[in-house]
């Protein structure tokens, strides 16, 4: 953690506050009682706005925010269901993060977690396993390295663009994010044996062949929530992201790169290289993501829908990356903690307002993230005046 | 051919302004991811303000004129809203990119929030009257070119190219829009000369908010059926795509565009042209041409980039 950070690394002080992991830490925990600070007064305002929301509302939507998943009664199933929803969004928040550290915005992850879905649900589900759970896991596990090698090659495509053509990455990566929705829709529409019956524009789920996520008794510890093996996997995957970018020579080349290119190109780095393995493991990522988001039994894909709309999942790997400053294993505590609100939201009808006001919040708590910079500049001085005295 | 003019229009016209308005923001050194943003906010002040002139019958005989004052309201609420982002990045020197994504996060939250509160809807649909904004031609028997320019065309198209004109050449022939430029270039510099980067930094930021939103409420208007929604389906981000496709150039930002919305208006007549009617391909394959195109373009003409050179980097008097 305290490589993550070159800007004052140097500092001779071994003082708890200047901590480079400390001060993120604080500088993050910062940010979020500011969201929530303009949170309670947006709260205030509608209720004095809307005559649907009392005053005594407040109070009540502000516990059931704070409270997240453990709101109301069914407090297991809730949890399990952050967690599930999480999974996704870290290895979304992951594929965006490894990007940013080698200087690419990789804002094609919705393009690479479709290309994922499509390779593994092809895979689960056009082969019945549903009395064999043996056959099943294998199945699985061929479709979850496919779905992964799907998304690194869709991802291989704004990469190859950026360090072959020199063609900006953000471009590229919006063209392929239609392509690969447009491709899934028209792959699993020609899928015709493929569809739910009775629900027009569905799939069938991988719980109907037997190739699903295995769920290690979660199902029972959570009653009834989704939550499965996919959020084991996914924060194996940031800790294999974080040694890979701090502790091999390969991540402190892509990290090299992201600081300065031409100084990299000039140490003998091949930059080009780089970019594109950096892209490839972004899209492995995202890729993963989506496909252990519908490997899940009980997850359904709207083929319908999918060449419209763009998968939330893919863009809100962005503000998870940010929140952690694109740090591998916060990533897991930023994307647990917007599922932790989230779920809170769901809860906020009861309380007369609606789910929505999490969002803001969530959106509030992102851009006071982006003050990250200041907070830390005011740790800091804290520090140097007193040194000073 | 009147059909695929009037659709190549219809969807080139939002793009092209929307794009303008990212030229804008980067132009003065600032990245504004928050087009999307934006646009949604935009739209969304303008279907507002709207519904409340329907519903208190202002104005109502006179669709034309409401649709302008919409636009305006518009540009001013994508106005307002961008000074979130211009106090980030300019004054607190914050990351632009957080600042731009927390915007778009923001924007879909309020509508949804406000729209499902005062309205119990999370889509605002308008009244179908504000549909029917085509300029009236008083003569129904004119060939078919002149009725694309009249009876087929928004009165947002005109204004929407008259803006973009307007502006390109104030960004280019002016002192302040040299001045502009040179704080995206080389800021230090142009403080160096007198030139207020932060003013100028402001001034850019917040004309590429109006023009968001104000791309925003047209796109709503005449693409999505007159209604507002937490969502532009991704057109802020295509028009950042097509800005860079333009490479930050008024001019090829115009040509791309129109060439984006012919592309993307194959697929709406396809039915109509024989050979392609005989080919009897799925609408996924014209949906993805106009990405397809854009791909190949760029990797034959990639090479000196226009992007400018201090974007996305807060200004540091010490750096001088």
């Amino acid at each position: 953690m305290s490589k993550k950070n070159n800007s004052d690394s140097r500092s001779s002080s071994k003082s708890f506050l200047q901590n480079d992991g400390v001060k993120s830490l604080l500088s993050s925990l910062i940010s979020i009682l500011a969201g929530l600070a303009v949170g309670l007064v947006i709260m205030i305002v509608l209720a004095c706005i809307s005559p649907d929301i009392k005053a005594s509302h407040v109070l009540k939507g502000l516990r059931f925010l704070v409270a997240g998943p453990f709101t109301g009664t069914h407090a297991g199933t809730n949890f399990g269901d952050m967690v599930f929803y999480a999974t996704p969004l870290i290895l979304c928040g992951l594929s965006v993060a490894i990007a940013f550290k080698t200087g690419l915005f990789n804002i094609g992850a919705p393009g690479q977690f479709l290309m994922g879905t499509l390779v593994s649900l092809s895979i689960a589900l056009n082969i019945n396993n549903s009395d064999k759970p043996v056959a099943g896991f294998f199945v699985w596990l061929i479709a979850v390295l496919l779905g992964m090698v799907a998304g690194a090659l869709w991802g291989c495509i704004p990469g190859f663009f950026k360090a072959v053509f020199g063609v900006n990455e953000v471009i590229v990566c919006i063209m392929t994010n239609w392509i690969a929705a447009n491709i899934a829709s028209w792959v699993f529409s020609t899928q015709k044996h493929l569809h739910a019956k009775g629900k027009g524009g569905y799939l069938i789920k991988t719980g109907e062949t037997g190739n699903m996520t295995p769920d290690l008794g979660f199902s029972k510890l959570f009653k009834g929530s989704y939550v499965d093996l996919g959020i084991i996997i996914a924060i194996i995957a940031a800790v294999v992201i974080y040694v890979i970018l701090n502790k091999t020579t390969f991540g402190y080349e892509l990290k090299a790169c992201g600081y300065n290119k031409d100084a990299s190109k000039y140490a003998g780095m091949n930059e080009k290289r780089n970019i594109i393995l950096s892209m490839a493991i972004a899209g492995a990522l995202a890729g993963l993501g989506g496909t252990l988001y519908y490997l899940n039994p009980g997850i359904e894909f709207n083929f319908n829908a999918a060449y419209m709309k763009l998968p939330d999942y893919g863009f809100n790997g962005i503000p998870a990356a940010l929140l952690a400053s694109s740090n591998p294993i916060g990533t897991i505590f930023s994307a647990l903690f917007i599922r932790y609100l989230a779920q809170g939201g769901d809860h906020l009808v009861s309380a007369g307002y609606n789910r929505y006001v999490a969002d803001i919040i969530i959106a509030l708590i992102i851009y006071f993230a982006g003050f990250a910079n200041l907070f830390r500049g005011i740790l800091s001085k804290k520090k140097s005046a007193k040194e000073g005295k | 051919m009147v059909l695929i003019i009037q659709k190549t229009l219809m969807y080139a016209v939002p793009l092209l302004i929307v794009a303008l308005a990212g030229v804008f923001a980067e132009r003065s050194g600032i990245i504004n991811l928050a087009l999307e943003g934006e646009m949604i906010f935009g739209a969304f002040c303008g279907a507002i303000v709207g519904i409340a002139f329907a519903k208190h019958n202002i104005l109502i005989e006179k669709p034309q004129a409401i649709f302008v004052i919409l636009m305006i309201v518009a540009a001013a609420g994508g106005a307002i809203y961008s000074l979130m982002l211009s106090f980030s990045a300019i004054n607190l020197k914050a990351d632009q990119t957080i600042g731009g994504t927390a915007l778009n996060m923001l924007a879909p939250a309020i509508v949804n929030t406000v729209g499902l509160a005062f309205f119990n809807q999370e889509k605002l649909v308008m009244p179908s009257n504000f549909k029917s904004y085509a300029i009236k031609n008083p003569d129904p028997n004119a060939n078919p070119i002149v009725q694309i320019f009249t009876d087929k065309a928004y009165i947002s198209t005109y204004i929407v190219i008259i803006v973009f004109v307007i502006l390109a050449i104030w960004m280019y022939k002016t002192k302040t829009g040299l001045r502009l430029r040179s704080c995206g270039e080389h800021p230090q510099a142009a403080a160096s000369v007198g030139i207020s980067v932060f003013k100028m930094r402001y001034l850019g930021t917040t004309i590429s908010g109006a023009l968001a939103g104000l791309g925003g409420y047209v796109y709503i208007a005449t693409t999505a059926g007159a209604t507002a929604e937490g969502s532009v389906q991704g057109m802020g981000f295509l028009a950042l795509a097509i800005m860079i496709f333009g490479n930050w150039n008024p001019i090829w930002i115009a040509l791309g565009a129109l060439l984006f919305g012919f592309l993307k208006c194959v697929g709406a007549v396809s039915g109509q042209i024989e050979f392609l009617k005989a080919a009897n391909l799925p609408i996924y394959f014209y949906n993805i041409i106009p990405y397809f195109v854009v791909l190949i373009v760029l990797a034959f003409t990639a090479g000196k980039s226009g992007c400018p050179k201090a974007e996305g980097i807060p200004y540091d008097k010490g750096q001088r």
